[in-house]
């Protein structure tokens, strides 16, 4: 991410997800792009994959009823080693005819859901503006190649490399996982994932996506864009505290702790994990809370790196100001037009 | 296809020292004094790992690798009195299962520096990622800077093979996990005053082996226990950080100094309570 | 009084080399079964009046004897069973119900042991419970559905406050057992092993003998029917107060405790006259509508002063997720749901083994009517009927409930050994009786060991199912289903549950 809004290639962020070419096994690659589409910034840029023409004619006869559409078109592609590719379009649109006790935003999330859990055959893969999600079956520079990378430009990108076991690798799993702006692409597996889905059932979100992960995005867009909690307690939700250490904190504390994880309780991530979620102006690192995945961050002038390995930002930059391993549960976070990247309750290990 | 299982080229008769030059697959080698170098920019872990296997089969004994960035397993499979010299950072499972060879780091390393490694040793000018010397049998690993979480996880000893870990700086959580053995030195030179290792759960598991600490820890687990050192102890302490400050030109005299204690296991079968009928 | 036509269903097994005729036997049997001859200097058994309670067997120091089950004499048959046959005889003798105790003995009919756990592996490391952090905190109430915090500077503090809460060790507490069904010193050690804990133990509907009262943090004081031992002191010394409106052994109907256990400890416990039979009405007559139970939880919360939160305990019969849900928007912080394999002290058979439904798909389908509904975070679920194991526990749990209640496993762990005649009040292990004379065999403190070890021998077992699963908080086990699989069971069954099929 660059804190200071610059926008740059496809090329450091491809350069770097290809360097950890052997974490994956070429069963999933994606990337979310964000600053991608300035002439279009107020209108939700809706990504849609469809196995069929027919799907896509069904689904686009929904989106004009309820959107207004400024613009349509095919993603641009070539020919890559990648499988399968389904038709992925693009439409950059406003909500038509909300109801008034209804915010856009929520409107948004509601027909996403639907065009998810209705056909069986389309699938959103980003539903923000001006920002957008690109994945499928391939190594990620793969990916990249296929959706021609070389003509996007942003200020913050997130990239990911697939090794699919519990589920096939297809079009949909892989990550980047979407709703609105925000993005998730994550290492690991969710030992909790029916728990978590099962509670955010019940606040509108179904997974449809068949990969853990999915859940990660609706945790952050209930918690922090419905909810609007700061991330601080956001990471005190899904890395929690051990109550062995809630119970010597001081009573104010200790009543706060303990009344998040008996209110979220069912939101615990449970199992390995490492992810990195992102929406527009800010960019979030988080492990596990006993760190079972890597993370290492890095700053060199306004440009934040979170990477799973440090080779990777040492390739697209050699030399860096700071270079840290974050503590398991402890969120790194990079704020757009802020020159510190606030390291949350952490101390770092400053390295380099 | 899975590429798991690409042929590599069994190494079969040793050429002669004239054909060193064709060694190195890497267009970037070359060899001066019996020393090889090669620019590893752009080069995959298996051709680096061929290559090394080539150069210390026709018997060059000194290794410079250049611009590595993200190579894995470099110096596993090698046998003997090897030295290695890395500059830039290399990947995963630095060393892993080495027997004998000496490497040494300019740069940061990743996870896995020293896993299951046999004999020899690694010297790091920065710090090294998680589980550093997972299971090591032998053999010391000396790191100027920190090591990240569950380092000397499952170390080993026996008889007069006690493998160490020397850390300049602090530690991650669950520090010497599941410990039956060795030496861990935690040195904590970066620590300012007052400040103290913020490592949680340090030797949970614990069952053999040591640790000489300067600076509090946070997080002790119940297995493990703090006493003074002895003067075997002490001998031990000195011979290692006399070993680290020459690598990273340290005065001993002042690092020995500081005050040091020793956490070691409370008993030898922690969890023998446990279980019934 | 007709004849019996039955023969005995045990007898007395006792090798006379062994036999030292130090009349242990004669003085442990309640029942009068082992008598001692002076002259032939012989210990005769009288096989018809043996239970097969074990208790001579264990405490005869040179294991002369072994109790046997008297071969079947009729006619093998599926349809007419043994049983059905004793039952229909003893009918037909008396012209009354059929009394037992315990739970139900009935076969296929735990589900428990048609569900399996999952372990990760590769994909997902397990977790090692001595060496890492393991927790199986557990509160129970109403939670909200969202917190909302202050954020002025950097400081964040808390603006919504929890609701009262219970907070449980470990997800295991003593279910209801009232003091009359059982004796003082069961009680006290359920108290104290609780206490010493860090868990919950239930009163029953017999109310609670003051000398418990300092037990009363670890204690939730169970309002039935009868009311039993209810006044504002009881209501106060209670950590949460619990509603009976049901009981998995006998659903439908009340409680009955013999007069012969209603001695005078029980009469100024209960304000009952001594002697007399102590009946809980089958509803409690101030429920008769789905909108009463509201009432009386409000007035509940109201004579505690909204201190202290409220359980309803049903039985799980067919309508079970409706009436769950029902008390949820009624003002339940805890639901309790008792499943037809759950015990009693006493209750007619045919209704014990015939009446309700068993809990696993009880809890399966009321978890899931709750979150569909979107209230499923009002109400706390604790499981209860039959809790055998750790496993069970875990299986439970998995399916959806928080916690569970257990009763028959903390009588086994003390010494009882199912024998099923808890109704006669001659326990000679000391549980189920208000006889003086036995209930002194049952030493509170030894029996609080017993119970402290069952606690932490199956926390420890949890602990060890959670980590080979990856988990290592209770709280993702809590409604995860994909972490158990269905062997041996119908699509249907597998739906009503929410399982895949294992190799699924």
């Amino acid at each position: 991410m660059d804190l200071s809004g610059q926008r740059f290639g496809s090329k450091d962020p491809v350069n770097a997800i290809a360097n950890m070419h052997d974490r994956g096994n070429g069963l999933g690659g994606g990337f979310a792009v964000y600053g991608l589409y300035p002439e279009f910034e107020d209108e939700y840029a809706l990504h849609i994959m469809y196995t069929d023409m027919e799907a896509k004619r069904n689904v686009e006869a929904q989106l004009e009823r309820w959107f207004d559409l400024l613009k349509s078109e095919e993603v641009p592609s070539r020919e890559a080693n990648v499988l399968d590719p389904p038709i992925v379009w693009r439409y950059f649109a406003h909500p038509k005819r909300i109801h008034s006790t209804q915010s856009p935003d929520n409107y948004v999330v509601e027909k996403a859901m639907r065009i998810n859990t209705e056909t069986g055959k389309a699938f959103v893969f980003s539903s923000g503006k001006n920002m957008a999600v690109f994945k499928g079956v391939g190594y990620p520079e793969d990916v990249a190649d296929f959706f021609m990378f070389e003509e996007y430009q942003g200020y913050m990108w997130t990239c990911h490399g697939r090794f699919p076991t519990n589920t096939p690798g297809w079009w949909g799993g892989a990550h980047p996982f979407n709703i609105l702006d925000w993005t998730v692409v994550h290492n690991g597996e969710i030992s909790s994932y029916d728990a978590n889905r099962r509670y955010l059932e019940m606040f509108g979100y179904n997974c449809t996506m068949q990969t853990d992960t999915e859940v990660l995005a609706y945790a952050f867009d209930l918690l922090m864009r419905k909810q609007r909690l700061p991330i601080r307690i956001v990471s005190s939700i899904l890395a929690p505290k051990l109550w062995s250490e809630i119970d010597k904190m001081d009573e104010q504390d200790r009543e706060l702790y303990t009344t998040l994880r008996a209110t979220y309780a069912s939101l615990l991530i449970n199992g390995p994990f490492s992810i990195f979620v992102a929406r527009h102006g800010e960019m979030i690192g988080l492990t596990d809370r006993i760190k079972l995945r890597p993370m290492i961050a890095g700053t060199k002038g306004s440009k934040l790196y979170i990477s799973s390995e440090e080779s990777a930002m040492r390739l697209v930059s050699p030399v860096l100001n700071r270079c840290w391993a974050p503590r398991g549960g402890e969120p790194v976070v990079g704020r757009l037009g802020s020159s510190q990247v606030q390291c949350v309750l952490t101390q770092e290990a400053a390295v380099c | 296809m899975l590429e798991k299982n690409k042929a590599h080229e069994a190494v079969n008769s040793a050429p002669s020292k004239t054909d060193l030059a064709k060694l190195c697959t890497s267009p970037r080698c070359r060899i001066e004094d019996s020393i090889a170098k090669i620019d590893a920019t752009g080069l995959y872990y298996r051709d680096l790992s061929l290559d090394l296997r080539h150069l210390v089969h026709a018997g060059i004994k000194k290794i410079e690798l250049y611009n590595v960035c993200g190579q894995r397993y470099i110096g596993t499979s090698l046998k003997g009195d090897i030295e290695i010299t890395i500059s830039g950072t290399p990947g995963n499972d630095l060393g892993a299962f080495m027997d004998g060879p000496k490497i040494r780091v300019y740069g940061n390393t990743q996870d896995g520096c020293g896993n299951t490694m046999n004999s020899g040793e690694i010297i790091v000018n920065g710090s090294v990622g998680d589980i550093p010397g997972y299971a090591m049998r032998g053999g010391r690993v000396f790191i100027r800077g920190n090591v990240g979480y569950r380092a000397g996880i499952r170390m080993k000893e026996y008889g007069a093979r006690i493998p160490s870990i020397v850390v300049g700086g602090t530690a991650g959580d669950f520090l010497a996990e599941y410990m039956a053995g060795g030496t861990i030195v935690l040195l904590g030179l970066n620590l300012e005053a007052r400040q103290f290792h913020k490592s949680m759960h340090v030797g949970t598991g614990m069952h053999g082996g040591r640790l000489y600490v300067h600076g509090k820890i946070a997080g002790l687990a119940s297995e493990a226990v703090l006493e003074e050192l002895t003067s075997e102890d002490l001998s031990r302490l000195q011979q290692l950080v006399t070993d680290f400050s020459r690598h990273f030109r340290y005065d001993p005299a002042q690092i020995l100094d500081r005050e040091f204690y020793k956490i070691c296991p409370g008993s030898g079968r922690p969890y023998g309570g446990h279980y019934a009928y | 009084m007709l004849k019996s036509y039955l023969y005995p269903e045990f007898y007395v097994e006792r090798d006379l080399n062994k036999c030292i005729r130090c009349k242990v036997c004669v003085r442990q049997c309640k029942y009068e079964t082992h008598k001692y001859d002076a002259e032939d200097d012989v210990i005769i058994s009288d096989n018809e009046k043996c239970v097969n309670c074990q208790r001579c067997v264990v405490f005869c120091p040179t294991r002369a004897l072994t109790i046997r089950k008297n071969p079947v004499a009729y006619k093998e048959n599926f349809n007419w069973t043994q049983d059905a046959i004793v039952d229909l005889k003893k009918q037909a003798e008396t012209g009354g119900i059929v009394l037992t105790g315990m739970g139900s003995s009935k076969q296929n009919l735990a589900y428990f042991d048609r569900i399996l756990l999952n372990a990760s592996q590769v994909t997902n490391p397990s977790i090692d419970p001595l060496r890492e952090p393991m927790e199986l905190v557990t509160y129970l109430g109403s939670k909200p559905d969202k917190v909302e915090v202050n954020q002025d500077t950097e400081a964040i503090s808390l603006h919504t406050k929890l609701s009262p809460q219970l907070r449980l060790e470990s997800p295991i507490m003593f279910s209801a057992m009232s003091y009359g069904a059982i004796s003082f010193n069961v009680h006290q050690a359920l108290a104290q092993a609780a206490s010493e804990f860090g868990t919950y133990f239930n009163t029953g509907e017999g109310g609670l003998d003051k000398r418990l009262y300092k037990y009363g943090q670890n204690t939730i004081v169970q309002v039935a029917s009868g009311r039993f031992g209810v006044h504002k002191d009881y209501l106060d010394v209670g950590a949460a107060v619990e509603i009976k409106i049901g009981q998995g052994a006998k659903p439908g109907i009340g409680g009955h405790l013999p007069g012969e256990k209603v001695t005078s400890d029980i009469s100024r416990t209960r304000m009952i006259p001594e002697g007399t039979d102590a009946l809980s009405p089958a509803p409690q007559h101030d429920i008769y509508s789905i909108e009463d139970p509201s009432q009386l939880i409000y007035a509940l919360k109201e004579a505690t002063d909204y201190r202290k939160p409220v359980s309803v305990k049903i039985a799980a019969v067919h309508n079970v997720a409706a009436i769950a849900s029902g008390i949820v928007r009624a003002g339940a912080d805890i639901v309790a749901i008792d499943g037809l394999r759950g015990a009693t002290g006493a209750a007619p058979k045919v209704i014990r083994d015939n009446v309700g439904i068993p809990i696993e798909l009880a809890v399966a389908s009321v978890d899931q009517r709750l979150r569909s509904e979107g209230i499923r975070n009002s109400a706390s679920i604790v499981a209860g009927g039959g809790i055998r194991s750790s496993a069970d526990v875990v299986k439970i749990l998995a399916l959806g409930a928080d916690a569970v209640y257990v009763a028959t496993a903390a009588l086994v762990a003390m010494g009882c050994t199912v024998c099923q005649k808890c109704h006669t009040g001659k326990c000679p292990w000391g549980i189920a009786t208000m006889d003086p004379y036995i209930a002194k065999r049952i030493n509170s403190d030894i029996a609080k060991e017993r119970l402290l070890n069952l606690l932490k021998g199956w926390s420890l077992e949890i602990k060890e199912m959670m980590g080979g699963m990856g988990i290592n908080a209770v709280d993702s086990l809590r409604g995860n289903r994909l972490a158990l699989r269905g062997v041996g069971l119908t699509a249907t069954k597998l739906k009503v549950l929410g399982l895949r099929m294992a190799g699924d």
